[in-house]
């Protein structure tokens, strides 16, 4: 495969290392690949800008962080007008309609989709966007399979939420389907 | 049956380096950016019977695994510069009275408080002179979390084998970054278990007097054996004494113990050095950047190597002259104003060729950041 | 066992200045410690740095000689790890309670089974005669040339408030009672402080112009009362001795045996 970068941006609370660290580990642990999670964050533990980087390789990876995404993800509008700038020309670009108001056109696929929007009115528990964002971005990259997500889930979430999770993740990959080009 | 794999931060693979090793007794105080070993041992430690405190401050940390490790205990605590700082008068004693036990070290930007969340090795100096007066000391590190593991069984094996606090000296790079860790079955790394003696109840024990071989069987308090211990200068029953002939016995076998074995000490990776024109020096999550760049500039066939150093006190000279011997040029890449850059000068045949590649500003460092200063040194300008 | 057996004989005599104290809280802990009947091979003994902490090197027990003010803290880690042993933590005022006043009151928050003992001279006697946080006001030190302006702390409030759950104070002149009170802080099962007020003739005495050790000896019987005595009420300016606190409350190494059975869930 193609060596992938992935940022994920946003505001601390949001789960976004949460979601870098569930699509990191689904690699390495159920698809045999290479993968490294690292983050960087300020003295907040709640709000705040928040990043966190993912490589995913079947080669080994060594210098650890992401310069140039080819998949930047951000969930506020602080991250994307800190982010927007570095992603790699040809990447993917996916952000909340709700949160984020694109400006500028980048060199890259666009895609900006109501996933917060449909988490709270299908689920109505904001506390799975970002499962919500990792199923969307599923379906536009097929980075992992869903299943591998799932078995992740599982051993991460108690089992009372694994449902809400399922639905979320299955939510976000309907999005990411209909944005598919 | 397969191997468990695990998808963990740097921090628990020195965790689970460190129980694989035999750790029963941790004693620490939070700090970031290790914080997590604290955490997850809060855990571990109680569900196997073993010991976890929290203490007051750094200094009590140090001095209670001090104190557990003399029980015959395997004891660990960690914590980052500003408690390390803290920690370095019963560093000293620990040296002193030769006193098995792994501190750890994940760094972060200073002086004083710095920047806690960002990355240094600032520290590498302090873990060498920090505290006062002529000693010796171990200091190891590692760059991912493979190697985290079974460093930090060897910081256990070497204390035990040493009668010596020993080192490991992280980054925040490395602590808080995730990826695989592959846990070895039981007795796939070797383990050191504590030597004792095997002198009798009612016999005479001298728990500072070195065998043959250099090393000293020890006693567990609550034993047969009572002796004494202190951070004075001692006797080979361990108590003070000020007689010019045992003062400087005990100051040349504390520093010999250690300095005359850098050599078997000295763990250490070899990348492509056989035809290396250019020898990088790299240790901790500054091997990182070194290595991908090494990877990228050999694809396009420049020769380009990367020594990288687990061991870096005592100061493992002799390895590093040897490989670069053939250098044109030797580049020490660290993320503090050249650190150990003196001892690389030292140890080589031509200091003049001697280069840093560092950052100072919090930033891990980059393979772009080494190659440029690859170029400059080349003459070709960045 | 005798007395002396106790004792690492080849160490004497001792290196405290003829008058001193020290010897006499010697001799009331090693008193104590046969009443009890206790194994040499039982006892740790864990002291700091300073006159009083060199009292670890005269006893034939498991001993550590550590560092400044630091004792309690070795000594928390020793316990946790054998709970089975007794440990004694004898220590100097400033020891104890200036540059190791934070160990002192975390050992006493926990009620970790530890026996300390405050030998309160108030002064550094090692250092050769500068004011310690139990000098008080008004006290002539090598560092205090026009006397002392800080206030002491009383120990005994102090290991109240920060919860230990045995504190007794005795003094050099009532050897009787100082052993008794020993006795009783080891066999407490929780944090136990044993403030002894003791006598430094050669640097507080001869700074203070109080006379020597006969006088500062007598000087403590006619300063101090027993605890709750009607002397007490109609002079205030009297020090109690006497047990001031002895609570049964849960000690921290029995806690921490019944945390393992939680977190092992039954398993061991």
């Amino acid at each position: 495969m193609e060596r992938c970068r992935l940022v994920f941006s946003g505001s601390g609370g949001q789960g976004v290392i949460t979601a870098a660290i569930i699509l990191a580990e689904a690699a390495v642990l159920h698809e045999g690949l290479n993968a490294v999670q690292s983050q960087s964050y300020g003295a907040e533990a709640r709000g705040g800008a928040t990043r966190s980087d993912v490589i995913i390789a079947d080669t080994p990876i060594y210098y650890p962080k992401v310069l140039q995404p080819n998949v930047l993800v951000c969930l506020t509008q602080e991250a994307y007008n800190k982010f927007s700038g570095i992603i790699r020309p040809g990447g993917l670009l996916l952000t909340d309609s709700r949160y984020v108001k694109t400006q500028r056109k980048v060199d890259a696929l666009q895609r900006e989709l109501p996933m917060y929007r449909s988490v709270l009115e299908t689920i109505g528990k904001p506390i799975v966007f970002n499962i919500c964002m990792l199923g969307a971005l599923l379906s536009l990259t097929d980075l992992v399979r869903p299943e591998s997500i799932l078995k992740v889930l599982e051993s991460r979430v108690p089992a009372d939420f694994l449902e809400m999770n399922r639905k979320a993740l299955e939510l976000g990959m309907r999005l990411g389907e209909s944005a598919r080009v | 049956m397969g191997k468990t794999v695990r998808f963990v931060q740097g921090n628990e693979a020195c965790v689970e380096g460190a129980l694989y090793a035999g750790l029963n007794f941790y004693a620490g105080y939070p700090i970031t950016p290790s914080t997590e070993i604290a955490e997850l041992l809060s855990l571990k430690l109680p569900q196997r019977g073993g010991k976890f405190i929290q203490m007051e401050d750094e200094i009590a940390s140090l001095c209670a695994i001090i104190g557990a490790s003399l029980t015959g205990c395997k004891v660990m605590t960690a914590t980052s510069g500003p408690g390390f700082s803290l920690m370095q008068e019963a560093l000293g004693y620990a040296v002193m009275a030769e006193i098995p036990c792994v501190i750890v070290d994940v760094q972060r930007g200073g002086p004083s408080t710095g920047i806690p969340t960002h990355v240094s090795q600032g520290d590498v100096n302090q873990a060498r002179w920090g505290t006062h007066g002529d000693h010796a000391i171990i200091t190891l590190t590692a760059s991912n979390h493979q190697d985290v593991f079974a460093i930090t069984v060897e910081a256990f094996n070497l204390s035990e084998t040493y009668r010596t606090p020993v080192i490991l000296l992280f980054d925040e790079v490395v602590a808080h970054m995730r990826e695989k860790l592959v846990l070895p079955e039981p007795g796939e790394l070797h383990t050191v278990e504590r030597l004792k003696t095997a002198v009798k109840e009612g016999v005479d024990y001298h728990p500072y007097l070195p065998r043959e071989d250099g090393r000293l069987p020890m006693s567990d308090f609550g034993g047969v054996h009572r002796y004494n211990v202190t951070g004075l200068v001692h006797d080979m029953w361990g108590f003070p004494s000020t007689e010019p002939r045992v003062v400087h016995g005990l100051l040349r076998h504390l520093v010999d113990k250690i300095e005359n074995r850098a050599h078997e000490l000295a763990r250490f990776k070899e990348f492509h050095l056989d035809d290396a024109d250019i020898v990088l020096i790299a240790y901790g999550s500054s091997a990182r950047s070194a290595l991908h760049l090494v990877e990228e500039r050999r694809r396009r066939g420049e020769r380009l190597g990367l020594l990288e150093l687990q061991t870096l006190w005592p100061f493992p000279a002799d390895v590093v002259r040897t490989r670069c011997s053939r250098a044109r040029a030797v580049v020490v890449v660290e993320m503090n104003m050249g650190q150990l850059l003196p001892s690389v000068k030292l140890a080589v045949e031509r200091p003049d060729r001697v280069f840093l590649a560092n950052r100072i500003d919090g930033v891990f460092i980059t393979p772009a950041d080494i190659h440029n200063i690859l170029r400059i040194i080349q003459g070709k300008g960045v | 066992m005798a007395v002396k057996d106790y004792l690492r004989e080849r160490f004497f005599p001792h290196l405290w200045c003829p008058g001193c104290g020290h010897g006499e809280v010697l001799g009331g802990l090693i008193r104590a410690i046969e009443r009890l009947g206790l194994r040499k091979n039982d006892i740790v003994m864990v002291s700091g740095i300073g006159c009083s902490s060199r009292i670890v090197g005269y006893v034939d027990f498991h001993t550590m000689h550590t560092i400044h003010g630091r004792a309690l803290a070795f000594a928390t880690g020793v316990k946790l790890a054998r709970p089975e042993l007794t440990l004694i933590v004898p220590m100097g005022d400033g020891d104890a309670l200036a540059i190791g006043g934070n160990h002192f009151i975390h050992a006493a928050r926990r009620n970790i089974d530890l026996t300390a003992i405050v030998m309160n001279n108030r002064i550094y006697g090692m250092t050769g005669g500068q004011f310690s946080p139990l000098s008080g006001v008004n006290v002539s030190a090598t560092t205090a040339p026009f006397r002392t302006i800080d206030k002491s702390f009383d120990i005994v409030e102090l290991s109240r408030a920060a919860g230990a759950t045995f504190v007794a104070r005795s003094t050099t002149y009532h050897a009787q009672h100082l052993s008794e009170v020993i006795e009783k802080a080891i066999r407490h099962k929780g944090f136990s402080v044993v403030e002894v007020l003791t006598q430094c003739p050669t640097y507080f005495g001869r700074k203070n112009r109080i006379g020597d050790a006969p006088e500062m000896v007598k000087w403590l019987k006619d300063h101090t009362t027993p605890v709750g005595s009607k002397a007490k009420q109609e002079n205030p300016a009297l020090i109690e001795r006497g047990v001031f606190v002895d609570l049964e409350a849960p000690e921290y190494c029995e806690e921490y045996g019944r945390l393992v059975e939680r977190a092992m869930g039954g398993r061991r």
